[in-house]
């Protein structure tokens, strides 16, 4: 039983060539524009790659660029080969060229969907590669002197004020980690040997934050010291205070941030794959109308276009068979071999 | 004797049309981009107009939009007129208009070399009115509950966080002015009370900066108060510290931003005035071969074309004397009404 079964006289098969080849040159378009959203979200992702502990997430790009190529690649071929189809007696010579090139072009239309839930997916592994590279980037803060570590200040400063936040998960995480230098502490100071000694591990840590979480848009000017003290600073309640400082914490931001993108280009992604979707559909009509023209005196008969030729169930055991006798002839070969070796023995 | 003239054959003069009529549309395309760039400096100085106090000029912004589009109306007819030339029927409509065209033209690109000379020009205005506009920006700073000012604490803090500036010429102009609101100050306090009454207006000054003035390439966390003070740090010493704050004033910054805008854009009027005028003299010669035919009725004779009829010289005592000749008869004319006048 035929999948999906159409008639298709001359002139249909005719518009169908031409409204293919149409559409083959939008979906290569399409295709570019792909890989170019895949360069630009690898390019975005690399900006902050000093605060992302492991480019796991860099597989949606890459996912991406690759996609774009390939789908150059089909589109360009789907565009000959229906350039062709206007002329019935060049169409056969593209039929050995059609099986490998199912296989494919089905692989790859799969694949761009799998990148849409891919980067839907990695939302947890995003947060959690940022939540470890924020941890230490906080923590070498104050490292302006050791190589590998020295602009660690500069990048979170502007991280911070770029993405108008404060700290990882928020400001308190400042608090935790001594973010000024030693080489900056008076030692000799009642109040820095007060701090180092308040903690275990001897660090000067205190209730404030660098400028760089001072927010522009608060009426007084930025209080980033004694944070938590309402009597250090005149006519100040910490608790109802929200514009002095950043209160969102980076890493919601910068997730909040590549999620957005991500879901933009998934929506064009989306649409990409349903302009390839009618590529191959269209393509396969018109090859299965065209092989009935083949051999035929009169190129301008009617005849059927089908997607598939028996039913999916049928096809799909019509690929797994040759696989399953394959395993098969395996297996009885290796009963063989032992059958062989035991009376031998 | 005319000045550079060509001969033309049928097939020169076709060339010649076609690739005036191609560099014409080229034209179209540079009086758009002259639009955009008179649109996109227009709209980089409405961005800060409040560091300007509102008051800067828009002239130079709005001349370059009326040149583009006075530039693509202008290339548009001249394309077609080029296009038209291929056929003798057409043509022959546009011929008496040709000569005022031209003319127009020769106007049109004076007018392009001295919107090019303002642009390079504009860069003086603009530093006193910046001067001006930030000096009443920074006093405002601390009237974040005054309404019309409440924004200008942020767009001034953005500002200087962006092109990494600190105060007008530099960063001490913050210790002369108070950017802290009263409404912050506990005038209980002895300090406050004694700073406020260390200077006649009252005003509460000190020697701190804003949180924006910061750098963030610093390898210290940032000093913002008590900035002249070196005992009041540890390991400070502020005449050889360079890179806590920004040192360069917001006055420098916004001015070589804005020039080498206006620079690039007064070459790119340049870049233009010499397309412009290679189209003219292309129009001119497609002018001037297809109005000396040989033979009026064989298009396909040969013909020559010039830029000028005369030399350079002759043209100018020809329309110095057509001006003395008109002006004469405005005066005769006029003497024979008076005397008329008079005589009845």
């Amino acid at each position: 039983m035929v999948l999906m079964k159409m008639k298709f006289p001359f002139e249909k098969r005719m518009k169908l060539a031409q409204g293919l080849w149409l559409l083959s040159w939008i979906a290569t378009l399409a295709g570019a524009f792909t890989f170019t959203l895949g360069c630009f979200l690898k390019t975005e992702l690399r900006r902050r790659a000093e605060v992302m502990d492991n480019t796991e997430i860099h597989a949606v790009p890459n996912t991406l660029m690759i996609v774009g190529l390939a789908s150059l690649g089909i589109n360009y071929f789907a565009g000959r080969m229906c350039q062709d189809a206007l002329d019935a007696g060049r169409f056969p010579r593209w039929k050995t060229f059609l099986q490998p090139y199912w296989g494919v072009s089905l692989l790859f239309t799969l694949l761009m969907l799998t990148t849409v839930i891919m980067s839907y997916a990695m939302k947890g592994n995003l947060e959690w590669s940022l939540k470890i590279g924020l941890k230490n980037g906080i923590r070498f803060y104050k490292d302006t002197d050791t190589p590998g570590r020295c602009f660690q200040k500069q990048t979170i400063d502007r991280l911070q004020m770029e993405f108008q936040c404060c700290g990882n998960t928020d400001f308190k995480d400042w608090f935790e980690v001594q973010w000024i230098s030693n080489r900056y502490l008076d030692f000799s100071s009642k109040e820095v040997k007060d701090r180092v000694k308040s903690n275990v591990d001897g660090r000067y840590l205190f209730d404030g934050v660098p400028f760089s979480c001072c927010n522009p848009s608060s009426p007084r000017p930025c209080i980033q010291d004694r944070l938590t003290n309402n009597s250090a600073h005149y006519n100040y309640e910490h608790q109802t205070e929200e514009l002095n400082i950043y209160i969102r914490g980076c890493r919601e931001a910068l997730v909040n941030y590549y999620m957005g993108l991500m879901n933009t280009i998934g929506a064009a992604v989306l649409s990409i794959f349903l302009v390839q979707s009618s590529v191959l559909v269209s393509l396969r009509y018109l090859q299965t109308a065209m092989e009935a023209v083949a051999g035929q005196e009169n190129t301008e008969i009617e005849t059927e276009g089908y997607l598939l030729e028996k039913g999916v169930k049928e096809t799909i055991m019509e690929y797994v068979t040759p696989v399953l006798v394959f395993l098969q002839l395996n297996q009885v070969g290796s009963e063989d071999a032992e059958a062989g070796e035991t009376p031998a023995k | 004797m005319a000045l550079m003239k060509v001969k033309f054959d049928l097939k020169k003069r076709v060339k010649l049309a076609q690739f005036v009529w191609l560099m014409y549309w080229f034209s179209v395309m540079a009086g758009v981009l002259v639009f955009s760039m008179g649109l996109f400096f227009k709209i980089e100085l409405r961005k800060r107009s409040e560091m300007m106090d509102n008051n800067e000029s828009h002239f130079v912004p709005n001349l370059l939009i009326g040149v583009g589009l006075l530039a693509c109306g202008i290339n548009a007819m001249g394309g077609k007129i080029c296009y038209d030339s291929l056929d003798p029927s057409k043509f022959s409509r546009w011929k008496p208009m040709l000569k005022p065209f031209l003319v127009s033209c020769v106007a049109f690109n004076c007018l392009l070399v001295l919107t090019a000379l303002l642009c390079f020009l504009m860069r003086i205005p603009l530093q006193f009115t910046l001067a001006e506009g930030l000096k009443n920006a920074l006093k405002f700073y601390k009237d974040t509950d005054t309404p019309g000012r409440c924004y200008m604490k942020r767009t001034l803090d953005q500002m200087q966080m962006e092109f990494r500036c600190c105060g007008n010429n530099n960063f001490r102009d913050w210790f002369e002015i108070q950017w802290v609101s009263n409404r912050y100050l506990d005038f209980s306090a002895k300090e406050v009370k004694d700073r406020i009454g260390s200077n006649v207006d009252g005003k509460y000054l000190m020697d701190a900066v804003p949180f924006s003035c910061c750098n963030p390439g610093s390898p210290r966390p940032c000093i913002q108060y008590q900035v002249t003070n070196n005992t009041a740090h540890y390991s400070y010493d502020h005449h050889t510290e360079d890179l806590n704050i920004w040192k360069r004033g917001c006055r420098d910054a916004l001015i070589s931003y804005y020039g080498g805008m206006m620079n690039s854009i007064g070459a790119l009027v340049l870049l233009v005035t010499i397309l412009e005028v290679i189209v003219m003299i292309g129009l001119q010669y497609v002018n001037t071969s297809l109005s000396n035919l040989a033979n009026p009725e064989d298009p396909e004779c040969e013909s020559e074309g010039w830029i000028l009829e005369k030399t350079v010289k002759e043209t100018f005592t020809d329309i110095m004397d057509k001006m003395k000749a008109m002006s004469k008869g405005n005066a005769v004319d006029e003497a024979g009404v008076d005397g008329v006048a008079t005589g009845s």
